[in-house]
C-alpha cells in the first residue's frame, strides 16, 4: 500500500487489495446462497422420487430424466420407447427462439447500423430510445402485444379499416404470436450489441473496397460483416437463450397448445402436474443448452478478439 | 452531405427499418396507454375519454388488493435496491480497486451468474431451496430473491464508473494524510454517486418488474403488481388492468429516464 502513490501508473489499481475479500464477501454469500447453492439443490432434486402434489421423497432415483425421455407404458413395464412429447415441446422452443431471433436481427441490424452512422452527438439518443422499452415490464409488454393482436384488436381494426382485409387475421393462440412475442420482448438486445460493433468499425475499409469497384452491397457482405460478426452473434445469442426459457410469450400468446419449455417447467410447479424432479430435471436440461451455447459463444469471442 | 445518397455508408431502407423498428417497439405501450382512458367497459369500443378506470383502480371493488400488492411491489423495490447496491459497491472496490488476484474471474463470474442462467431456472432452483431447507414462502423469499438478481443490474452502471476514475485521487489524499476509509468516503463516493444512483434505479426497476421468479418463490396470499396483473389477465383483459399497466409504465420509464440523464451529466464533465 505505502508509496503505491508514485508507482501506480494505471498498472493495476490497488487501493482496497487488503480488503477485498471483506468487500467480495457479502456477494459471495447472497449469490452462493440464492443463486448457486439452490441451483446445486435443484440437481440433486431432478435424481429424487416425486412426492404426487409436489415435493420430493429422498429416494435416489434416474426416473425424472427417464419420463423426459422414454415411454415404459402405463405401468412402467412395457419395453421402452422414445418419448415424444418432451423433447417435442424442447424441439418447438429451439425452432421458435430461433424464428424470433431471426425476426430480431431483421429488423435489428439495418436498425443497429443506422443509428451507429448517424453524428456522434445524436447517437446516445437514438440508444437511449431503443432501450426504454426494455425497461418497461415484461409482463405488460406481452399483455400489451395480446390486447394488439387479438381479433377484435385495433391492430385488426386497423387493417379491416384501411381495406387491406375484410376479416380479422387469426394470429392469437398461434405459433406466429409467439414468435412475434419473443421477437418484441427481446428486440433491443439484438439492437444493442450489433450497434456496438458497427460504431467500431473503421469505415476506410469500406472505402477501399468500393475503390476496388466493390459495390456498396458486395462491401457490407464481404469487407463490413465480416468485421461486426462477434456483435452479431452477440445479438443473436442475447436474443435466442432468454427466448428459450421463455414463459410469459408462450403462455400469454400461444394458448395452451402452444407449450414450450418455460410453459412445461411452470406446470410441475405451479400447475397441475406437480411433478417437482420432473421439472427439476427439465429445468438442468434447459441450464446445460444454454451453459453450451454460452460456453461456444466465449470461445467464438475469444477467437475473434485473437484474431484481432 | 452532399455525398449523401451514394455515401458508401448509407444504404437505401435501413432509415425505414429503424422508424419501423422504434414504431414496433413502442406502438403496443400507446395502444394500451391510449385505450386505458376508453370510458367504454368493453376493451374494443371506444367511447370517449376518461378517467374512470384510473379511479377504479384506486377506489373500485379490487382496489385494496392492488393497494397491498403496490406496497409490497414498492416496499420490495426500495429494500432489495438498497441492499444490492451497497452489495454491488462493495463488491465493485474489490474487482476495480482490489488489484489482481485468483478468485477475481471467479466472483466476476458469480455476478454476472443471474444474467446468464435462464429466469425460470433460477426461479426454479430457488423455490426448491426454500422448500429444502424449510423456509415459509412469504414476502421474505421474494425479498430475498430480489436482493440476488438485482446485484448484477447494480453492479454494472456502478463498476463502469469506477473503472472511469483514476485511483490517484484517492492516491492523492492518502498522500496527504487522509486515511483509506476517508479517501474512500471522502473522495471515491462522492465521485460514484452517478454510478450509484444510476445502479440503484435499474435495480429498482428489475425488481420492479420481475414477474417470473416472484411467481415461483411468492407462496399463496402475497401479491406484487406484477404476480396481481397476471392473475387478473388470465381471466381476460379489463380496462382497470389496463390503468394500472400504464401508471407502472410510466414509473419505468420515469425511472430509466432520470438514470439515463443521471449518468448522462457526469460524462458532460
Amino acid at each position: 500500500m505505502a508509496g503505491g502513490g508514485g508507482t501506480g501508473g494505471g498498472v493495476s489499481a490497488s487501493t482496497y487489495a487488503g480488503l477485498r475479500y471483506w468487500l467480495l464477501l457479502p456477494s459471495w454469500l447472497v449469490l452462493g446462497f440464492i443463486v448457486l447453492a439452490p441451483v446445486g439443490v435443484m440437481l440433486i432434486y431432478s435424481f429424487l422420487t416425486k412426492e404426487f402434489r409436489g415435493g420430493v421423497i429422498w429416494e435416489f432415483t434416474l426416473d425424472a430424466y427417464d419420463q423426459f425421455f422414454f415411454d415404459r407404458g402405463l405401468f412402467g413395464d412395457e419395453p421402452p420407447k422414445i418419448e415424444w412429447t418432451y423433447i417435442l415441446i424442447f424441439w418447438r422452443s429451439i425452432w421458435q427462439a430461433g424464428a424470433a431471433t431471426l425476426l430480431a436481427l431483421v429488423i435489428g441490424f439495418p436498425t443497429a447500423y443506422f443509428i451507429a452512422t448517424r453524428p456522434e452527438r445524436v447517437r446516445p439518443i437514438w440508444v437511449f430510445l431503443i432501450t426504454i422499452p426494455y425497461w418497461v415490464n415484461l409482463l405488460i409488454r406481452t399483455v400489451s402485444m395480446k390486447f394488439l393482436l387479438r381479433d377484435q384488436g385495433p391492430l385488426n381494426d386497423f387493417l379491416i379499416w384501411t381495406g387491406l382485409i375484410d376479416t380479422p387475421i387469426h394470429v392469437i393462440n398461434t405459433d406466429v404470436a409467439v414468435q412475434i412475442g419473443l421477437f418484441y420482448s427481446y428486440l433491443p438486445f439484438m439492437v444493442l450489441p450489433i450497434y456496438a460493433a458497427v460504431e467500431r468499425y473503421d469505415f476506410a475499409l469500406s472505402e477501399a473496397a468500393a475503390d476496388l469497384y466493390a459495390t456498396k452491397w458486395v462491401a457490407l457482405r464481404r469487407v463490413l460483416l465480416p468485421s461486426v460478426r462477434p456483435g452479431v452473434i452477440a445479438g443473436c445469442i442475447l436474443v435466442y437463450v432468454p427466448s428459450l426459457g421463455a414463459f410469459l410469450a408462450p403462455d400469454l400468446l400461444g394458448g395452451a397448445k402452444n407449450f414450450m419449455i418455460g410453459s412445461l417447467i411452470e406446470e410441475q410447479f405451479k400447475g397441475n402436474a406437480g411433478n417437482w424432479p420432473f421439472g427439476a430435471a427439465a429445468s438442468m436440461i434447459l441450464l446445460t443448452m444454454v451453459m453450451i451455447i454460452l460456453l461456444l459463444f466465449a470461445r467464438q469471442q475469444a477467437r475473434a478478439e485473437r484474431e484481432g | 452531405m452532399a455525398a449523401g445518397r451514394n455515401d458508401i455508408r448509407t444504404y437505401r431502407g435501413f432509415g425505414t427499418v429503424t422508424y419501423l423498428c422504434l414504431f414496433i417497439l413502442y406502438a403496443p405501450l400507446i395502444v394500451v396507454a391510449v385505450y386505458s382512458f376508453n370510458a367504454s367497459r368493453s376493451i374494443t369500443i371506444w367511447e370517449g375519454v376518461s378517467l374512470a378506470w384510473y379511479r377504479d383502480v384506486f377506489t373500485g371493488p379490487e382496489s385494496a388488493k392492488f393497494k397491498q400488492a403496490a406496497i409490497n411491489s414498492f416496499s420490495i423495490a426500495a429494500i432489495a435496491a438498497t441492499l444490492s447496491t451497497m452489495i454491488a459497491l462493495s463488491a465493485a472496490t474489490a474487482l476495480v480497486r482490489g488489484g489482481r488476484f485468483g478468485l477475481r474471474t471467479l466472483s466476476f463470474g458469480l455476478i454476472s451468474l443471474p444474467l446468464m442462467v435462464p429466469e425460470i431456472v433460477t426461479a426454479v432452483a430457488t423455490l426448491i431451496f426454500f422448500s429444502a431447507i424449510g423456509f415459509t414462502r412469504g414476502y421474505l423469499t421474494i425479498l430475498a430473491a430480489h436482493i440476488a438478481f438485482c446485484i448484477p443490474f447494480a453492479y454494472m452502471p456502478i463498476s463502469a464508473r469506477m473503472q472511469g476514475i483514476e485511483e490517484s485521487y484517492e492516491q492523492a489524499a492518502m498522500d496527504l494524510y487522509a486515511t483509506r476509509g476517508q479517501a474512500f468516503r471522502r473522495v471515491l463516493l462522492p465521485m460514484m454517486m452517478p454510478g450509484i444512483v444510476s445502479g440503484f434505479l435499474l435495480a429498482f426497476i428489475i425488481s420492479l418488474d420481475d414477474f417470473i421468479i416472484t411467481n415461483f418463490v411468492k407462496g399463496a396470499g402475497v401479491e406484487t403488481l406484477p404476480t396481481a396483473i397476471f392473475g387478473a389477465v388470465k381471466q381476460g383483459i379489463r380496462p382497470n388492468i389496463m390503468a394500472i399497466s400504464t401508471m407502472l409504465l410510466a414509473v419505468s420509464i420515469l425511472m430509466v429516464t432520470i438514470s439515463y440523464f443521471v449518468s448522462k451529466s457526469d460524462d458532460a464533465r
